[in-house]
C-alpha cells in the first residue's frame, strides 16, 4: 500500500456535498477555512486546548484542529454556519443557543463563539429537553472551551436560557 | 503550528497496517484518535515521515464484555467506553476514569487504547490498566501477543512496542467479588491534565473486613505505579478502617516530581488526601455491593 501526500476528499459540509484535493498534512480547520471558505470556524490555539475550532463530525463535537482533513473523507461536517435552519422562505431560524447567546450577551469579541455554539448546540440537541438542565450539565457543556472576555457567566446563562426554550418548544 | 510534511496511508486491515509500518520503517507512526498525536505534530515535537491511520480498519471499535473482564478495541473512543453500562458493570473504573478524560469533544475522538499506547503518566486509563492488572494485545508481523502493563510502560511517552507493531486492544480484568472502586483527580481546570489523581480498589472478606486496598496514581511517577496499602488497614472492619493510616502509607511510598503546576510536596499531600477519600468511597461501595449481591 502506497502513502500519499495529497488526497481528494468528499465531505458533506452543512448539508452540501463538497469535494477538494488537499495536502494530507492539512488539518480539518485548514480545509474548512482555506479550501471551503467557511471562516466561521476560528482557529485559536491550534492544539486542542481552546475549543474555538470545534465543529460537528457526524454530529459529534470534534476539534477541527485535531483531525486531518483527509480523515473526514466520506463524513458529515457541520460548522457554525450550519447551525441555523432554513425557514423555507429564504430566511434562517437560529438554533436556540444562538438566540440565547444574543439575548444573554454571551459574547464580546466573538472569537471563541463558534466553538461554544457548535459544542453547546450538539450537547443540547442530544439531551432530553423535557428534563431541567443542571449546573453540572452546563459546566460540562462549556468546560472544554476557553473565553477570555465574558467570564463565562453569560455563556452559562445562555445555556440555561436555550435549554428552557427547548423545553418549552418540546411541550 | 502546522504539522511538518508526512506521507499518509489509511489501510483497511491490521495486516495492511503492519505491511505499511514494515515498509515505512522507524519514521512511521500509528494514528488512532490523534488527540495527543496531532498536537505533538502541530507543535513540531514529533515529525514522523508517515502516518498510518487505523481509523478505517473494521472491527477495532468493539467493546467485548465477559465475566473475566472488558476488552476494548483500538478504535473505541473514550465517549464510547464512558457510555457503556455493560463495561461499567464488569469493571466500574472504566466509566469512572473516562468521565475524567479531558472534555466531551476530545472524548468523542480520542481512543482509550491510544491514550494507553501514548503512555502519558498523567493519563487516566494508564493508571486504570495498571490498577486492574490489565494487558494490551500487540500485533506484529510475526503474530499477536498479550503484554502485561508491567512490561508495557517503560517511561513517559515510552512503551516496549518496537518495530512494526500496533496495539489492537486493551484488556481490563473484571472487578473481584466483595470489592469496590473509586477514582478522583485534582486539576487546575475541569478536564485539564490532572495535577494528581488516584484510582483505588478495596476488597472485603465475608465479615466485611478489609482484605486488600490498592491504589494507582496519575501524574505522580514516570510510569503507572500500583501501591499495595493493605498493611495499614488489613482485617479492619469496613466501617471503622483507618483510611488515614493508608493515606500516610501512600504518602511515604510515592516519589512525585515538582513542575510548573505543582511542587513535589503538594503532589505528595494530594496523594494522601485523594487516597483517604477514595479508599473510603471504594470501601463503602464494596459494602453496598455485598448487601445487594
Amino acid at each position: 500500500m502506497s502513502t500519499d501526500t495529497e488526497r481528494t476528499i468528499s465531505v458533506v459540509i452543512n448539508g452540501v456535498p463538497r469535494e477538494a484535493t488537499v495536502p494530507v498534512r492539512w488539518l480539518l480547520s485548514d480545509a474548512l477555512r482555506h479550501e471551503f471558505g467557511l471562516t466561521g470556524t476560528h482557529v485559536g490555539c491550534e492544539h486542542g486546548v481552546c475549543g474555538s475550532c470545534t465543529v460537528l463530525v457526524d454530529g459529534q463535537p470534534t476539534r477541527s484542529c485535531l483531525v486531518l482533513a483527509v480523515q473526514v473523507d466520506g463524513q458529515q461536517v457541520t460548522t457554525v454556519e450550519g447551525l441555523a435552519r432554513s425557514d423555507h422562505q429564504g430566511g434562517h431560524v437560529l438554533h436556540p443557543i444562538q438566540e440565547a447567546f444574543r439575548e444573554c450577551h454571551a459574547l464580546q469579541c466573538g472569537f471563541c463563539t463558534p466553538g461554544f455554539l457548535t459544542t453547546i448546540a450538539a450537547g443540547l440537541d442530544a439531551r432530553d429537553p423535557a428534563v431541567e438542565i443542571t449546573d453540572e450539565e452546563v459546566d460540562e457543556l462549556v468546560g472544554g472551551n476557553l473565553c477570555r472576555c465574558t467570564g463565562y457567566a453569560n455563556i452559562k446563562k445562555a445555556c440555561r436560557t436555550a435549554a428552557a426554550a427547548m423545553k418549552d418548544a418540546a411541550r | 503550528m502546522k504539522p511538518a510534511p508526512f506521507g499518509y496511508a489509511d489501510p483497511t486491515s491490521v495486516g495492511e497496517v503492519l505491511d505499511v509500518l514494515t515498509a515505512e520503517g522507524d519514521g512511521a507512526k500509528v494514528l488512532a484518535g490523534g488527540q495527543s498525536l496531532l498536537p505533538l505534530l502541530s507543535m513540531r515535537l514529533a515529525a514522523p515521515t508517515t502516518l498510518v491511520d487505523i481509523n478505517r480498519v473494521p472491527g477495532l471499535d468493539r467493546i467485548d464484555c465477559g465475566p473475566d473482564g472488558v476488552r476494548v478495541g483500538a478504535l473505541v473512543r473514550h465517549a464510547g467506553l464512558l457510555g457503556s453500562a455493560e463495561a461499567a458493570a464488569v469493571q466500574p473504573l472504566l466509566g469512572r476514569a473516562t468521565a475524567n478524560v479531558a472534555h466531551p469533544a476530545i472524548r468523542n475522538r480520542g481512543t482509550t487504547v491510544g491514550s494507553i499506547a501514548h503512555a502519558d503518566p498523567s493519563g487516566e486509563m494508564t493508571a486504570v490498566l495498571a490498577l486492574t492488572d490489565g494487558s494490551v494485545t500487540v500485533a506484529t508481523p510475526g503474530g499477536s501477543s498479550a503484554v502485561s502493563w508491567r512490561d508495557f510502560f517503560l517511561g513517559p511517552l515510552e512503551t516496549s512496542v518496537q518495530g512494526p507493531a500496533v496495539v489492537v486492544d486493551a484488556f481490563f480484568p473484571a472487578l473481584a467479588e466483595r470489592s469496590g472502586t473509586a477514582f478522583a483527580e485534582i486539576s487546575r481546570r475541569k478536564g485539564d491534565y490532572a495535577v494528581c489523581g488516584a484510582a483505588v480498589v478495596v476488597t472485603l472478606d465475608a465479615d466485611r473486613r478489609v482484605t486488600a486496598a490498592r491504589a494507582a496514581y496519575l501524574s505522580v511517577g514516570l510510569v503507572p505505579e500500583v501501591h499495595d496499602l493493605t498493611d495499614a488497614v488489613a482485617g479492619q472492619p469496613v466501617d471503622a478502617a483507618d483510611w488515614a493510616a493508608a493515606a500516610e502509607l501512600a504518602r511515604g511510598r510515592v516519589d512525585p516530581d515538582g513542575d510548573l503546576h505543582a511542587s513535589a510536596d503538594y503532589r505528595r499531600l494530594l496523594v494522601g488526601t485523594l487516597t483517604e477519600r477514595t479508599l473510603a468511597d471504594a470501601a463503602r461501595e464494596a459494602a453496598s455491593r455485598m448487601e445487594t449481591a
